[in-house]
This record gives C-alpha cells, sequence and structure tokens, in this order.
C-alpha cells in the first residue's frame, strides 16, 4: 500500500463511516429495539393479567361458590387466560401478519372473559359488596387499562419503526444491511369491547 | 399561489375540526386546576398548600384536575392523555399523580405515575375512591370528597418507601406480589452492575497486572460519565418555585383507578 493509498483511506473511512450512519445503519436497529421493547413491556403487561387469575379464582369461588353462572364464567375467563397464556408470538413474528392476528385475537378473547367475570358477579348483590371482590374487579380494569396502554404504545413504536425503514435515506440501509420488513401494529381495540373474536378453546 | 393559500386554509380547516372529537386538556396552572368551577375561591388555598407541602417533602407530584365535560371519552383514556400531556412527576422518577374529577360526567379517577405504582396500588386507589371520595360525593360534597381523598393519598406518598410498601399490602391482602418482583430484580441487576462495572476493575487494578489494569478504566469512566450526567444533573426539574407550574416529564403506564358516583 502506498503513501497515496493510505492518506486516500484515512480521507475515506471516516467519511464512508458517517455516510453510512446517515443511511439507517444505526436508525434502523434503534427504532427495531424501541418497538421490541414496547412489546416486551406489552408482554408485561399481558403477564400481570395472567397473576390476576389465582386471585379470581379465590375471591370468586370463595365469596360465590352456590352461584353456577358465576363459576361457568370463571372457568371461562380461566381457559380463555390459558389459552392466550400458551400462544406465543415471539419478538421475530412481529412482522408476520397471520400470527401478529392469532396472537392478538387470543388476548383480545381472555380480556372479555376476564371482563365478563366481573360482568357477571354484577347480578349478585352480596358477591359485589364483598370487599375483596371490589378490589379485584378495580385491578381487572387496572390491568386492562395499562393493556390498552402498553399496545398503544407498541403500535407507536411500530409506526416510527415502519416510517423509519421506509423513508429516504433510512430505506437504503434498512433494505441492503437488515433487510428490514414492516412490523404489524395491532388493530385498535375499544377499551370496553366486549365482543371478542370467537375462539374454539 | 392561490393553490398554496386554499392548501393552507384547508389545513387550517382540518386543525379546527380535530380538536372536537376529544375533550380540551386545561392548561397546568397549578397543583390545582379548578377548570370546572368546583371548589369554591375559600378552600382553594388551603387544599393547594397541601398539595405543595407534599412535593416540598416527598418530591413526588400531586395534582387534582376537574374537568368541565369528558365528551363520552372513558375517564381511563382521558386521564392518560392529561398525564401525557402535563407530565407530572419528574423524568426518570415518573412519581406523579393526578386525582381526576369530572362532575358533569359523575366520573373520578387517581391516575399514578409508573414510579408510584408499588406504593398507589390499583385497589389502594380504588380503596380511596370508593371509601373516601365518592361516599362524600353522592351526599353532594365534592370539595369535601376531594380533600378527603388527597388527606387519604398523602400519606402514602410521604411515607419512607418501605413503610408504604407495606402499608399498601396491609390494606389490601390480596393485592398481587407483581410489582415486588420487579423491585428485587431491579436492586439484583443494579448490585450486579456495581460489582462487574467498578468493583472488580477496582480489584482488577489493585492486584492484576497490566491487562487487568487497562481493562477496568474503561467501564469505570463511561460509568461516572453516564449517570452522573444523566441521572441526577437532569432530575431536578422546575417545578413548584418561581414563576411557572409544570410537569418534570414523568411518565405514565394506566395504573390507579376509576370510580363512578
Amino acid at each position: 500500500m502506498t503513501a497515496t493509498h493510505r492518506r486516500f483511506l484515512t480521507i475515506i473511512a471516516p467519511l464512508a463511516l458517517f455516510s453510512l450512519s446517515g443511511c439507517g445503519v444505526n436508525s434502523v436497529p434503534t427504532a427495531e429495539e424501541a418497538a421490541k421493547n414496547a412489546f416486551a413491556n406489552y408482554q408485561a403487561a399481558l403477564q400481570r393479567r395472567a397473576d390476576l387469575l389465582p386471585n379470581l379464582n379465590a375471591t370468586v369461588k370463595g365469596a360465590a361458590s352456590h352461584e353456577k353462572e358465576v363459576q361457568i364464567s370463571v372457568t371461562q375467563a380461566r381457559a380463555a387466560a390459558n389459552f392466550a397464556g400458551a400462544a406465543q408470538l415471539s419478538a421475530n413474528d412481529l412482522t408476520d401478519a397471520a400470527k401478529v392476528k392469532a396472537f392478538q385475537d387470543a388476548q383480545g378473547a381472555a380480556s372479555a372473559a376476564l371482563l365478563s367475570v366481573r360482568n357477571t358477579v354484577e347480578a349478585y348483590p352480596d358477591v359485589k359488596a364483598n370487599e375483596n371482590f371490589r378490589d379485584l374487579s378495580i385491578q381487572i380494569e387496572g390491568t386492562e387499562n395499562r393493556i390498552n396502554i402498553s399496545l398503544q404504545k407498541y403500535n407507536d413504536a411500530v409506526q416510527a419503526y415502519n416510517t423509519t425503514i421506509r423513508t429516504f435515506p433510512d430505506a437504503i440501509g434498512a433494505k441492503i444491511f437488515y433487510g428490514a420488513k414492516p412490523m404489524i401494529p395491532f388493530a385498535a381495540t375499544a377499551p370496553n369491547a366486549d365482543k371478542a373474536p370467537e375462539i374454539k378453546f | 399561489m392561490r393553490r398554496v393559500r386554499a392548501l393552507c386554509w384547508l389545513w387550517l380547516a382540518l386543525l379546527a375540526i380535530q380538536p372536537a372529537r376529544a375533550a380540551p386538556i386545561p392548561a397546568l396552572t397549578g397543583p390545582l386546576v379548578d377548570a370546572a368551577n368546583i371548589v369554591p375561591d375559600e378552600q382553594e388555598p388551603a387544599l393547594i398548600a397541601k398539595l405543595q407541602a407534599v412535593q416540598a417533602q416527598s418530591g413526588r407530584q400531586l395534582v387534582v384536575a376537574t374537568i368541565p365535560t369528558l365528551d363520552g371519552e372513558p375517564v381511563e383514556d382521558y386521564g392518560y392523555r392529561l398525564a401525557t400531556a402535563w407530565k407530572i412527576g419528574e423524568k426518570g422518577e415518573n412519581n406523579g399523580m393526578i386525582l381526576i374529577v369530572a362532575p358533569a360526567d359523575r366520573r373520578v379517577r387517581i391516575e399514578v405515575g409508573t414510579g408510584l405504582e408499588p406504593i398507589m396500588t390499583d385497589a389502594l386507589s380504588g380503596r380511596i375512591i370508593r371509601n373516601q371520595i365518592t361516599p362524600r360525593f353522592k351526599a353532594g360534597d365534592i370539595p369535601g370528597g376531594i380533600t378527603a381523598g388527597v388527606d387519604a393519598i398523602i400519606p402514602q406518598l410521604t411515607l419512607p418507601p418501605g413503610e408504604a410498601i407495606k402499608r399498601a399490602r396491609q390494606a389490601v391482602a390480596s393485592q398481587s406480589s407483581v410489582s415486588d418482583g420487579q423491585v428485587q430484580l431491579g436492586a439484583v441487576l443494579f448490585w450486579l452492575f456495581i460489582f462487574l462495572f467498578v468493583i472488580l476493575p477496582i480489584l482488577r487494578t489493585l492486584f492484576g497486572g497490566k491487562r487487568g489494569r487497562r481493562m477496568g478504566a474503561g467501564p469505570v469512566i463511561i460509568w461516572g460519565g453516564g449517570l452522573g450526567g444523566g441521572g441526577f444533573g437532569g432530575g431536578g426539574s422546575s417545578w413548584g418555585g418561581g414563576g411557572g407550574y409544570s410537569g418534570g416529564g414523568g411518565s405514565f403506564g394506566g395504573g390507579g383507578a376509576s370510580g363512578s358516583w
């Protein structure tokens, strides 16, 4: 390597690095990690819901063991929650529309089943007045609210990521270095949506 | 040129349409934002003094907001919008809380910053709402309900963290221990980090050879720069004192509880 070559390299190398950093080499993974982090927070909110189930059992069974309707709704909620808990969506599947939809349907059914326990119990004044059940009811609401908000944040992060990989100049790096595919945002769910997609257990 | 002007008008028109969809967020003028005008003027100073005292004592920010109308929006959604707009609480600590009262919709909500969720659990927030606040609201005593709610919240915010968590748990035995696990994991990670990047390099520098010295020096410098600048320097934001009142950049994740009367 001659001296001219070397001088050429010392000028070109930083320039090349600098120009690369402007075409998505850094911004694409950054946006992707932000979206995955938001997804992890969503999963944490789902886990929080799963953690409520033992409480639900203890509280409702203790207070309303003789009410068949309540029992059935609790059983359904547990089944839906188990089904939703078994549904897996890894961070690498977030670009797969079919998998995302299946996952979301399962989670939506679990939320709806949990809310329907609460609505069923509303018909039984003695259970409804039970202080433990009122706490649980608040916890169910709070959990669903957290799930909604974490989803909202996830969708924002996905939108930012998709914008990054589709706009110039980041789109170049996204395509050449990462082969980045757009992530699928979750469909918006109304906070009080009682109608969940039908799921066979 | 004419087309540009037409586009500008269209843009303005679209801007004008948008806010009608959601209930407006009032300006954050102080720890008590009585936009619905339901707290009598003569009671306001005492309430404001209480809210300011919490912040002065604990660094945690508690705000009371009364909202004229929710326009049909669920109070949880409105509360989250309000909290993200105001950014109550310190950045990083996320230790803000808002008590929201919407008298026209007969809805009340306690919105809890993510940093306060372990001491102000959903269940405890719910208990304060249904035992302290809504009974008074039902009797028509809105200012009394707000004051009772604030009085119930304040001890929880001013206690040392360990004691406050214990209290939250005693008050609500059925509360699950989700947050407990998180706190412990965080502490373990923190000490692991300290050990790996501070203690180990120091030990290496003391006892190790040439190679150890070189490896140890780097992380220590990074550690000092990273935390010293971001963590502590940025934390003390400008609220409470001097001129304006504002949030400190706290974030919310939907914690808290709602009630109606």
